[in-house]
């Protein structure tokens, strides 16, 4: 489903990714691990289509497609999901009209006719329940005065709803405490199916406790150097990056 | 000289303005012929005008028309249904479009003409009690022109059963509409009273000034919506009188005209409360000027303030408030705040607050911003599907709709909604 070979990308002429290569096959869960600056949320935006990066070499193919040429809403609505780091605010949006908004661009995409009104708020309220967020959330301006832990749950919740293909998770579980993490977690593990596929990016070992990844990566300066099952997680968090590093030269 | 033929017009049209009969009317106008005459137009070297140039004035000769001929099922579109209303057709008032069956016993509301005509010593001791030819040559200009208006009196203690709707029409090319209204209420009384400015022709000229007399406790909302077509000439000044614990609430949603200049001044007596918003919208070269006076006379009184402004392409806006504070007015408690939208590189918003604090004990803040959208917005509305457009529109609207927001009235409301998303096309929120 994604296929990323070589993937040079630099930050206003500084090369950040230097021969990233990554396959994610549909249904798998793969993490990204790795010390700050290896380039992990430069991953996430180049796969987003954020503006700022320049790719100069290597691909990303995504169900067939070069990912790379396509528009960001085009590959939102292809089902490439972003949850990001730092969720944006946004005044004077509520949450709902932005799910709307989002959802009937996607299913508008699809050749779908818009979302039944009444069908949208029941599909709305069963997962606002799952991420055990109060409704009055819906009715708020995106992210705007929420906590760090309901912004990711907020992430989750649009996840939910837009059902994405690939689940990008950048860093959703720094900031969370033991309880957010465990919601946050039960309902990435809820979107979990043989088809839709997820790549986590994380500092910390403890979101793998809860959301069991297929296959583990390590990332450092720019490409991918070690890549194993979940215990590859547990090594590292023993012992850190730095024997990893040496590799990455 | 600005202005000159003008004056050369006002001598053949003199003998059509209403009161004529009225020596001390004579005499108002005269001075005010006199203040105008000096210099004409206001101009750029003033300070208060420093932002807006008004040669356009110069080079047309906007002058009366006595058609009161309307397209109805235009003007519906701007009428509210759950309102009275008064309707100025091309400055003239128009007894069949108004609808003023609704009013009680106790609150009357007629033409200015009519006015003059029933109670012209009333008229006197009231007129020009709120602002004099001596604020500037636009007011001295309307001292003299005014053909007709509006005469709103609640007495005390009444209510306006439903708010009132003046519409303001103008339908012939390079017409002057030219009125004037009067707002009395009484102690204890209060109103909710729409200003709906609107042309079915691109060129012409609006001067239209409102002096409000407000007693004591009472209150007036007032909201000013214009809608003028797209190459007209807008002044609408607002000069209001606050009694004792009175409370002044005005709506200015400035999103039409060529050239717009709105004055919103007011005297707060002791205990008053003042608040002004305000939105201007403006794109390809219109210019908007929204110039508000705060006196804080006496001592408790509130004011809050908040204006927002965006503009596009290249449009100007100007947002100039004044907020002073008098030696006596200890125990003020003042805000003000303006926040600016600019959409393209070529636009420009000229703001500047003015705060003048001569008493020592007192609460006063301001705010500016001038910025862009921010693009990590933009590109998290892109991350969840929705393409570059709409999501500016999306964020330009919200931004803008946090004024519409505060507008109570839901008919209102709805219809400044359907204005808003004509020019951000997104889906309501």
């Amino acid at each position: 489903m994604l296929s990323i070979k070589n993937l040079h990308v630099t930050i206003n002429d500084k090369p950040i990714l230097k021969g990233l290569t990554l396959d994610i096959n549909p249904g798998e869960v793969h993490a990204i691990m790795g010390p700050n600056g290896a380039g992990k949320s430069t991953l996430s935006h180049v796969l987003s289509g954020k503006a700022g990066y320049t790719v100069t070499e290597g691909s990303v193919m995504y169900n067939g497609k070069d990912l790379l040429e396509l528009a960001p809403e085009i590959r939102a609505r292809e089902g490439v999901f972003l949850a990001f780091q730092y969720p944006v605010e946004i005044p004077g949006v509520s949450n709902i009209y932005l799910l709307k908004a989002a959802l009937n661009a996607m299913r508008k995409h699809q050749g779908l006719p818009e979302v039944d009104a009444m069908d949208f708020l029941t599909i709305v309220k069963s997962k606002v329940k799952l991420l055990q967020m109060d409704e009055k959330f819906l009715y708020r301006a995106v992210n705007e005065g929420f906590s760090g832990g309901e912004k990711k749950r907020n992430e989750i919740l649009q996840a939910a709803i837009l059902e994405p293909k690939l689940c990008i998770l950048d860093e959703t579980d720094s900031g969370l405490d033991i309880d957010a993490l465990r919601i946050v977690s039960e309902g990435v593990n809820s979107l979990r199916n043989a088809e839709r596929s997820f790549l986590m990016i994380t500092h910390y070992q403890r979101l793998l406790d809860y959301i069991k990844p297929d296959v583990v990566h390590v990332l450092a300066d720019g490409k991918i150097v070690k890549s194993g099952g979940p215990e590859l997680a547990l090594e590292l968090e023993e012992r850190g990056y730095s024997w990893l590093e040496g590799q990455a030269a | 000289m600005s202005g000159a033929a003008y004056l050369t017009d006002y001598s053949g049209l003199a003998a059509s303005l209403p009161g004529l009969d009225l020596p001390w009317l004579q005499g108002f106008r005269q001075q005010a012929l006199q203040v105008f005459g000096v210099s004409g137009f206001p101009g750029n070297r003033e300070e208060e005008w420093r932002y807006t140039n008004l040669s356009a004035l110069n080079k047309t000769l906007f002058a009366p028309s006595a058609s009161q001929t309307v397209d109805e099922d235009w003007l519906n579109q701007y009428r509210l249904d759950d309102a009275s209303s008064v309707v100025l057709v091309n400055g003239q008032f128009s007894a069949s479009l108004s609808r003023l069956q609704d009013l009680s016993g106790q609150v009357s509301v007629s033409s200015l003409k009519q006015a003059l005509q029933d109670r012209p010593a009333w008229l006197e001791s009231r007129l020009g009690q709120a602002v004099t030819s001596a604020e500037h040559n636009l007011v001295a200009f309307n001292n003299a022109w005014f053909a007709d208006g509006v005469v709103i009196e609640a007495a005390a203690n009444q209510q306006l059963a439903k708010p009132l709707q003046i519409l303001h029409v103008v339908t012939q090319t390079d017409a002057l509409s030219a009125t004037r209204n009067l707002v009395v209420l009484n102690e204890q009384a209060e109103a909710e009273v729409i200003e709906t400015f609107v042309g079915s022709v691109d060129s012409y000229f609006t001067a239209s000034v409102n002096e409000c007399l407000l007693g004591n406790n009472a209150g007036l909302t007032l909201y000013k919506v214009q809608l003028e077509a797209e190459k007209a000439q807008h002044f609408g000044g607002t000069y209001v009188k606050q009694g004792r614990d009175s409370r002044f609430n005005h709506h200015n949603f400035a999103l039409g005209s060529g050239l717009a200049r709105s004055d919103i001044h007011s005297d707060l007596d002791t205990a008053a409360e003042c608040s002004l918003n305000g939105l201007f919208v403006a794109s390809k070269r219109q210019h908007i000027d929204n110039h508000t006076r705060i006196n804080h006379l006496k001592p408790h009184g509130i004011s809050r303030e908040f204006y927002k402004g965006v503009l596009d392409n290249k449009a100007r806006g100007v947002f100039q408030g004044r907020v002073v504070v008098a030696e006596d007015a200890q125990r003020t408690d003042s805000e003000m705040n303006n926040r600016n939208l600019l959409l393209s590189a070529d636009a420009e918003v000229d703001t500047k607050p003015q705060l003048e604090i001569y008493a020592d004990d007192v609460k006063c803040s301001h705010g500016v911003t001038v910025g862009q959208l921010e693009e990590k917005s933009v590109f998290y509305l892109q991350s969840r599907g929705l393409d570059e457009e709409a999501a500016r529109n999306i964020l330009t609207f919200a931004f803008a709709n946090e004024m519409v927001d505060k507008v109570e009235n839901a008919e209102l409301k709805a219809l400044l909604l359907k204005e808003l998303l004509e020019r951000f096309p997104a889906i309501s929120l």
